[in-house]
């Protein structure tokens, strides 16, 4: 019976990525919250997530590498494979990728609000630190697994 | 991993905010300097804040264009006109006795200062938050 680590982690390393690079967006909004006409943008979470566990459904079966380890090539099976997204990574978010619909107009084009941002990314933020801990707990269980 | 390009994205944003800090400072400095003509007389100087979309933080990001760092483009120099004062006693006097000062509005400064301060308070935040998710993804598995 073979054991796959990546389906035994479930969405999560999945969602991690996806958080991850969603902090990444919210980043970019507060770096950028002085820019005249920047226009703040974020993730659509619910389907970079669904496209993200697709694609790793899809390599997951041929044991290929996890999508959500970005410092791994993802195994090319198409020759779209090479122009879809980056090449580091196997989950691109770059399609889900909305502009924020300001609250109120700004003089100078700018969309980012500071405090929502900033609230975007600390909840983000705590999602990260839960995925983690489901991982985690994925882990220890294994850990008992092992040695008892 | 997108978690270390928001290093590149919240020091870019950190560093223009310092440049925005750094005129504030110079144009509250100057605020009572004089010239002897108006041309010469300090102007304010603002920096102007540009996204990059296609630098290093941007092009290598499965987000691509999304993660945009800041960069300040160029520092302008305000072109509203300072004020003319009658002074002759200043060594500084034109032969008519006039002074020109700088043309630096010190409550404009200093709400552009808090907002300065307050964004870059915001950058360091989400790098010190950042910089906690990525050494806890670090431990993971070890306890």
């Amino acid at each position: 019976m073979s054991f796959n680590l990546d389906s035994y982690l479930g969405v999560q390393p999945d969602a991690l990525e996806v958080y991850s690079q969603r902090a990444d967006v919210l980043a970019a909004n507060l770096a950028n919250a002085d820019t005249p006409g920047y226009l703040a943008k974020d993730i659509d979470f619910r389907s970079a997530l669904a496209a993200a566990g697709q694609s790793d459904g899809k390599g997951g079966g041929q044991g290929a590498p996890a999508s959500a380890g970005g410092a791994l090539q993802p195994e090319t099976t198409s020759p779209d494979d090479l122009t879809a997204g980056s090449p580091q990574s196997g989950v691109s978010t770059q399609q889900y990728l909305k502009y924020r619909v300001p609250l109120a107009p700004s003089l100078d084009g700018n969309s980012v609000d500071s405090q929502m941002e900033e609230s975007a990314f600390a909840e983000n933020n705590v999602r990260y630190e839960a995925a983690l801990t489901f991982i985690e707990g994925d882990f220890s269980n294994l850990n008992t697994v092992i040695s008892d | 991993m997108a978690l270390s390009n928001i290093f590149d994205i919240a020091g870019s944003g950190m560093s223009a905010e310092s440049v925005r800090l750094n005129t504030v400072a110079s144009n509250l400095a100057n605020s009572d300097s004089v010239s002897n003509s108006p041309q010469s007389a300090y102007k304010a100087r603002y920096p102007v804040f540009q996204a990059v979309q296609d630098s290093l933080a941007a092009g290598t990001g499965p987000t691509g264009a999304a993660d945009a760092a800041v960069k300040v483009d160029g520092i302008v120099q305000s072109t509203t006109p300072g004020t003319a004062s009658y002074d002759p006693g200043n060594p500084l006097a034109d032969a008519n006795g006039y002074v020109y000062s700088s043309n630096v509005n010190a409550v404009e400064q200093m709400a552009d200062m808090i907002s300065a301060s307050r964004s870059y308070q915001n950058d360091a935040d989400v790098l010190n938050t950042s910089k906690q998710l990525m050494l806890d993804t670090l431990k993971l598995g070890q306890s």
